[in-house]
């Protein structure tokens, strides 16, 4: 497996919406690159044929009537954002202007 | 008086109050005058973010007033206790131990916390964590870390170090935690308490910030085993809010912890959980358990788990995954802190990034860009199929040793508490703290951590910790509550008695508020 390089993080944190300064990047590319050298006999302990688990109890899917249930009001759900207006969130502009 | 009521159990505050010796407002306040006593200050314990003093006391009134009227109250209503700060309540600010969610009331309960409501248990306040609970030793969280009772100078584990000190500190008899990858149980096993990760399901996580969802469980912290059990019997069963919430109902836990044998039980020591790299007191105090069960009639075999050597790996992989994907909701839009750039244009995506660069720390970011990193295109298969894959090993290991044996047994954590500061540069070392307890959330069994004694080279607690088959929580509080009544009757007394007075002499120190200032920490500090 390649190991992970400081140009790799700067575009994972960008996938990841977090800016980041020089020092930063230098910082978590060298810590980055210790774990996951740490954690990279994980992809050689198990063989083609051993199935995954993605959950430690295994579950059907749940289903339940559809009416309505359990809701936050408009007012409960806009409580903690830093900005509303006309009851819905407001947000910065989506596009950059030309 | 009040030193009395600090110390009880649970289940005798349960007693005293329904014998009505005490009033629960006489007990909330005694354990806010604690509070007040050893939380606050520099060399405080800082075991709560947020001290509800006002509601707690409402709730004890109105528990008085019903009990003198003659209305029939749950086992332990009037009987406090502590919420971490990663579980939502109505009413108190919920952090996360972050700045982005600094301030931050919750519109909903936790159904929990619904719970503890109903049974009508005063909720004394919120306890502190590393943010959103990532990390061993509550360093990471961005209002200070949380100091051992048995050491200020030492850490109290994590990331619910904040619960686990505040039960240690007699500032509380119960606490709610949250246990990922050991959370509920290295702290327990680092400050001489009990702390239980139940089986995956078993109590809802709606209402605790998730950070890896097939890994998270709320479970109890207290004192005592019976304690856990009687908190595991409020907290669980059944919730339609959470869709991995088993159907099983909560039952039967303090009925185990009172059932006082474990004659004929066959335990097993997992060969790869103790011996190279955990420290010799450790070692001799889990030996020193292992001959007690022997003598009480338990039979001791060895047992191997062979890929749990690839347990810590496939945790850092899966667990990160599911947090960077988790945590993405944190964008300055919906709830908590919205930071604008400092120049350039202001677009949403511009806004993401600098709400998410100042409102988390480094641990967070870290574990936000390793996860990015196991899940993106052409790593997927190699990192997160493949620890998916140990998952099943691990799962298979267990299912192998359960076959030979009733319960395992071994060390919580691998030494005691170390210096706060010590690994805080070290991510990898700080890691390695969770090699005992990651095992269980990977295959969703339950595990419980008790205290086994003081280890001889520094004097600090040492956890012995129980795991048992998925649904089969009874037969720790069975066989733990029987191991905890050998092991004090050695000591001649529970093991926290043994711990410091936190308390300095008369006029040495003003009273202090119980809120504490945010001091600068040292994970701020590595993120300036």
């Amino acid at each position: 497996m390649a190991a992970i390089n400081r140009d790799d993080v700067a575009h994972l944190a960008q996938l990841a919406h977090i800016e980041m300064s020089d020092a930063e990047l230098d910082k978590m590319a060298g810590e980055l690159a210790v774990i996951v050298d740490s954690v990279k006999s994980v992809s050689e302990a198990a063989g083609a044929d051993v199935p995954a688990t993605s959950h430690p109890i295994p579950l059907a899917n749940v289903m339940r009537d559809d009416v309505v249930g359990h809701v936050l009001t408009a007012e409960q759900a806009l409580s903690g954002a830093p900005d509303t207006e006309d009851g819905r969130f407001k947000v910065p502009a989506i596009l950059e202007e030309d | 008086m009040t030193d009395e009521l600090i110390r009880s159990s649970a289940a005798d505050l349960a007693a005293k109050l329904a014998a009505r010796d005490v009033t629960a407002v006489e007990v909330v306040q005694a354990h806010l005058d604690r509070i007040a006593e050893v939380d606050g200050g520099e060399r405080g314990i800082n075991a709560f973010l947020h001290v509800n003093t006002d509601e707690a006391l409402a709730v004890a009134a109105e528990v008085d007033a019903r009990r003198a009227a003659g209305e029939a109250l749950h086992e332990l209503a009037g009987v406090p206790i502590a919420v971490k700060d990663l579980i939502v309540t109505i009413g108190q600010p919920t952090t996360a131990g972050s700045k982005i969610l600094e301030g931050w009331m919750s519109p909903y309960d936790a159904t929990v916390v619904k719970k503890l409501r109903a049974a009508r248990m005063p909720i004394l306040g919120k306890t502190n964590l590393d943010e959103f609970a990532m990390g061993s030793s509550t360093e990471h969280s961005a209002y200070g870390p949380t100091r051992n009772p048995w050491d200020l100078d030492r850490i109290p584990g994590g990331s619910g170090g904040g619960s686990a000190a505040a039960v240690a500190a007699f500032e509380a008899p119960l606490a709610l935690g949250t246990d990922t990858g050991g959370s509920i149980r290295q702290p327990g096993a680092v400050t001489g308490t009990v702390g239980v990760k139940p089986t995956y399901g078993a109590v809802s996580r709606y209402g605790a910030i998730a950070m890896a969802s097939s890994l998270d469980q709320i479970g109890p912290v207290s004192r005592t085993v019976l304690d856990s059990a009687l908190l595991q019997e409020v907290i669980g069963g059944h919730d339609p809010f959470d869709s991995t919430s088993l159907t099983d109902p909560s039952t039967g836990l303090a009925a185990a912890a009172r059932v006082g044998n474990v004659a004929g039980l066959r335990i097993g020591i997992i060969k790869e959980l103790h011996g190279e790299g955990y420290q010799a007191g450790v070692e001799n105090r889990f030996n020193e358990s292992l001959d007690l069960l022997r003598a009480a009639g338990a039979t001791i075999v060895e047992v191997s788990c062979p890929n749990f050597g690839y347990a810590l790996g496939a945790y850092y992989l899966i667990m990160p995954s599911e947090a960077s994907s988790n945590l993405a909701k944190f964008d300055g839009v919906r709830f908590g802190l919205r930071k604008m750039p400092d120049d350039g244009p202001v677009t949403i995506e511009r806004v993401m990034a600098a709400t998410r660069a100042a409102g988390f720390g480094a641990e967070v970011k870290r574990r936000i860009i390793l996860g990015t990193y196991a899940l993106s295109a052409g790593y997927y298969d190699a990192y997160y199929g493949s620890a998916q894959k140990v998952r099943t090993l691990i799962q298979r290991d267990f299912a192998a040793a359960f076959g030979q044996v009733d319960v395992l047994i071994s060390p919580t954590a691998p030494t005691t508490a170390f210096k706060l500061g010590e690994k805080l540069n070290d991510p990898l070392a700080m890691y390695l703290n969770d090699v005992a307890t990651i095992p269980a959330n990977l295959a969703g069994v339950p595990g419980l951590t008790l205290p086994g004694g003081l280890a001889d080279e520094d004097g600090l607690p040492v956890g012995i910790q129980l795991l048992a088959p998925a649904r089969e929580d009874a037969r720790l509080y069975r066989v733990g509550a029987v191991l905890e009544s050998l092991l004090e009757d050695r000591w001649g007394g529970p093991l926290l008695d043994k711990a410091p007075s936190l308390v300095e002499p008369v006029g040495f120190r003003q009273a202090q508020s119980p809120l504490v200032e945010p001091v600068e920490t040292l994970a701020t500090k590595e993120a300036n």
